[in-house]
Order: structure tokens, then sequence, then C-alpha cells
């Protein structure tokens, strides 16, 4: 139970705090966006941001201590259990890490009043597989960190960045056009923000087909990617 | 107890890191209910043959079978018959000591009440039993390392792979795991021992196979080896010139080996011949003990096994 709350209460914390500062407090200077008032437009963003929270930090801090300082992988590999089965299985923990928080994060949204369409249904299922693309990517981080410092790098010039550029607090459409292209192409936030707010404010527009095709084509690469890294540093 | 039928097959087996040949294209058998050991100093390749043995690491050269099974074509059948108790710690402090156990009796498809059974058994064989919901973080090292054995059985395997299972032990500890280890062979568990004591090796198993610079350099039964290259008696004395020249003299058949500030004389002849010299020659700082493997390392190798 300690576990538990120690966990997730940051879930349900933050997503309050910032849609009282930034969505109350900001949102009365902020003209709406897109037809929305401004705690409507960051409402999806922060559940997407706990979906890659929950996801990365897991998978790198969390799975770094396992494999180095426990040497937990050590010990399962010793069964009948491969190394694949073990990574595979710390992915789908990030990906369901993901969905529990931004389940947690859902329902503060929703209970602020803030969700527009039944397809806020389909959320959980998004986060699970955009749990699943930050998992992956941040295990081949883990793959490669000599130690546990080295995580500051993408927390700082990956994550960072993506928390606000990926059309989280302010549309993409202010960005210069290879700006937008660049945070289209190489941060995957984007795409599960895209993706959150039009399943959240129910706007299917084909545009969100991209997203869609962006992650399902992303995410594999990397799951087989941070298997094999993985591989090749557990096992010499 | 031990049958004829051979368990686990090494040929040219050979493991490299980059430029570095931890194990040397060596050759062994092991058969199904023995206690063998793999004797030697630190970096001699024990621990490496035996994460090929369970199929952690692959070899580079030469073949490995157990139950006739390849390591490399058919690693989860070996491992599902294989319990290991690695020299590190690594057992999960999130979990209390019956859950380490419960857990990873689900990684080989244990049922649930099964597992449980077995677990209680494990706790009280080793004695851990009203530690059960403690965590591992309040464990002593002792204990630790006697769960680490009763999570290496919780699968009851047929081969026990023990790596240096009492390094780091107070004496007390070792000898609580040297009879855990002596009613596993009791009951018919074929057990293979990596260590540097040599008094481990000769204490518990019934084959040695000493290994340095990655090569198993002699193998046998402890008291064999210890007869066929040392003789049986050790006399250790002061090293001085005078009584250098005097025991070459009265021993003219003895062995000699001079380490340190110490000369020791190893004999095979009757008992007593030690103790004649001493009457005729009266010196001080004189010890008169059994010859040993590690006089037996030390021959054959011209370095002490711990280093």
């Amino acid at each position: 139970m300690k576990t538990i709350r120690v966990n997730f209460l940051p879930s349900l914390l933050e997503p309050i705090l910032y849609l009282f500062a930034l969505g109350l407090g900001l949102g009365g200077f902020v003209q709406p966006i897109e037809g929305v008032p401004y705690i409507n437009f960051i409402a999806p963003a922060l559940i997407s941001i706990s979906i890659m929270y929950g996801s990365f930090f897991e998978c790198t801090y969390a799975s770094f201590v396992r494999m180095y300082f426990q040497k937990t992988f050590d010990a399962i590999i010793a069964t009948p259990v491969s190394v694949e089965e073990v990574i595979a299985g710390e992915l789908v923990w990030g990906a369901t890490r993901a969905t529990i928080n931004s389940t947690t994060v859902l329902a503060v949204v929703a209970a602020f009043g803030l969700i527009s369409s039944p397809l806020f249904l389909l959320v959980p299922l998004l986060a699970f597989l955009g749990g699943l693309l930050f998992s992956s990517i941040a295990m081949c981080f883990t793959a490669l960190a000599p130690n546990i410092d080295f995580f500051n790098y993408p927390s700082f010039l990956l994550i960072t960045p993506m928390f606000l550029l990926s059309g989280t607090f302010f549309p993409l459409s202010v960005l210069p056009p290879p700006v937008q292209t660049a945070a289209q192409v190489f941060l995957p936030l984007t795409h599960v923000v895209n993706l959150t707010r039009g399943l959240i404010l129910g706007r299917i527009e084909t545009i969100l087909l991209l997203s869609i095709v962006w992650i399902a084509i992303v995410t594999p690469i990397f799951f087989v990617l941070s298997i094999n890294l993985m591989k090749k540093r557990l096992i010499r | 107890m031990v049958s004829p039928e051979v368990l686990i097959k090494a040929h040219d087996l050979t493991k490299k890191f980059g430029n570095l040949t931890a194990v040397d294209h060596i050759d062994f058998e092991v058969f199904k209910g023995e206690c063998v050991g793999f004797l030697g100093p630190n970096g001699a390749g024990k621990t490496t043959t035996v994460r090929m043995i369970y199929c952690f690491l692959p070899l580079t050269e030469g073949e490995l079978s157990v139950a006739g099974m390849s390591v490399t074509e058919q690693s989860r059948e070996i491992k599902s018959m294989v319990g290991v108790a690695p020299q590190e710690d690594n057992l999960d402090p999130d979990f209390t000591v019956i859950k380490n156990l419960l857990v990873y009796a689900r990684y080989f498809d244990i049922p649930k009440a099964e597992a449980s059974k077995r677990a209680t058994e494990q706790l009280n064989f080793f004695q851990l039993r009203e530690k059960q919901s403690v965590l591992i973080s309040e464990l002593s090292t002792g204990m630790k390392r006697r769960l680490i054995l009763a999570r290496a059985l919780i699968s009851e395997p047929q081969i026990l792979l023990l790596d240096e299972p009492t390094t780091g032990l107070d004496p007390q500890a070792r000898h609580l795991v040297w009879d855990e280890v002596r009613a596993l062979r009791k009951r018919g568990v074929t057990i293979i021992i990596t260590t540097h004591y040599m008094d481990e090796a000769a204490a518990l198993c019934d084959r040695v196979l000493i290994m340095d610079n990655g090569k198993i350099i002699e193998q046998g039964v402890p008291a064999e080896l210890v007869k066929k290259h040392v003789g049986e008696d050790v006399l250790e004395i002061d090293n001085d010139e005078k009584l250098m020249q005097t025991l070459k003299k009265e021993f003219p058949d003895a062995h000699f080996e001079t380490f340190g500030d110490r000369i020791h004389v190893f004999t095979s002849q009757p008992h007593g011949v030690f103790e004649n010299f001493l009457e005729k020659f009266p010196t001080k700082n004189v010890t008169i003990r059994n010859a040993n493997l590690e006089d037996v390392f030390l021959k054959l190798t011209g370095r002490r096994l711990r280093d």
C-alpha cells in the first residue's frame, strides 16, 4: 500500500496543479486556441505527458537499478525465462505503468469537466501503445548507460524539450515551418498529444492518421532495437 | 551414489571476451550423482565455465552438453533442470524472503500451491522459516547466502551449480552451508561447486578439477591428487641455508618448496619421519601437517590459490 501511494500520488496531484496554475491561472489571459479555452487545450497534453514520464522513467532509472545494482535480470535469466522475455516484460510493465498513471490524470481531467467526447474511453489504449513506444526508446538508453547519471542526457535533451515543444502548451503552428516538421518527424510526444487531443475533444481529422502510422512504425523498430541492445549488454 | 551416466560433457570448450581467453579449450565430464569441484584462484575461468553450463554465456568454441542437450540449441530445457546459486547477491530487495522464492518458482511454471509448499520446505531446511516475511535488506550475509541456495533448489533441479558458495562467510556459516551441501548429496543431486578454498573442495567434492588461467591443469579425487603430487606429510620450517643443507641430506627423496621465508618439505615416507628429524635437530617455528590441495596447486603452478 505504501509503495502504491508514493508511486501514484504524483500523477494525481501534478495535473491538478497544472490545471489550476496554467489552465485557470494563465488561461485567463490567453485567447482560445483552435477554438477551445486554454484549459481544454492543455488537458490532453497533461495526459500525454504522464504517458511519457510514466514509461520513460520506469524503463530508464528503475530498469537500470534492476539491471546494474540489483542484478535482477541476471537472476531471471538463470531460469527458463530468456533475456528477450525479460526485457519485453520490462517494456510491457513500462507501458502498463503509463496506462495506470494516465488513467489517473484522465480521471482528474474528467473531474474538471474537460472531456468533450465519449472517445475518451480509447485513451487507455492509446496510453498503452504510447507507453510501449516511450519504454522502448528508454530501454535503448538503459542498454547504453555506463552509469545512472547518464540518464541526465535524455532527460534534458529529449524529455524536457518534448514536454515543452510537442504542441503541449501551445500549438505547433506558431513555430517556424522547419521546426514544426522537425517536431513531427523526431518528437514522439507530438503524435501522442495529437491523438489524445483528438480523442478528448472529439475531433477526428484525417491528419491524425499520420500520427497513428508514425507510432505504428516507430514503436516496433525501437522495441526490437532495445531488446537487441539489452541482450548485448547482459550477455557477452 | 555416483552412476556412470555422464550428465555434463565438455569438449574443447572455449570462451573468449575480445582478446581475453577466459576458458581455454577444456575437456571434462560430470557424472550423475557426483559432487565436482572446480578449484582455482580468482580469474581461473571457473565462474565463466559454470555460466556456460547454465546457458547464461554463449560459448566461443567447442561443445558443451547437459543431459545430452546442447547449450546452444536447448537452453530453455537445460535451464529447467539446473539450479543456480550465483556468487553475487541478486535477490530482489523489493520482496520478502518467501516472496523471492515464490516469484522465482513462477519462472519455472511451478503452480502456486506447489510453489508455496516447496518454499516452506526450503525455508525449513535452511532454517529461514521465521524470517519468511522479512525484507532482504534485514538479513545477514549468511542468511542471504542460504536464501540464494534455497532459491536455487525451488525447482527441484537435477543439477545444482554453486558458484563460490561460502566466500565472505564466517566459519560458522560456512559449516552450515557445507552441511546443507552434504545433505543434498545424500539426496542424489549432482552438484558442481566452484571455489578457491581447498578445504571446501577436499571436504565436499568427490572429484576436483583444478583450473588455472582458463585451463584444467589436473583432475581427480582430492586425496589421490595430494598423494600423487606432494605426498602425505609436510614439514614447514624457517628458511635457513644451513637448515636447508641438513634437510636435503636427511631427506634425499623428499620434494622441497621454498615460499617466502618458509621451506616446505613433502614426503610420502611413513609417519614419524619428521618427528625423528626434529629429535635430532630441534628447531623453533616448525609445523608438521597433512599435505593438501593447496600444496598440489603450489607445486603445479608455483602460486597460491588465494592471492
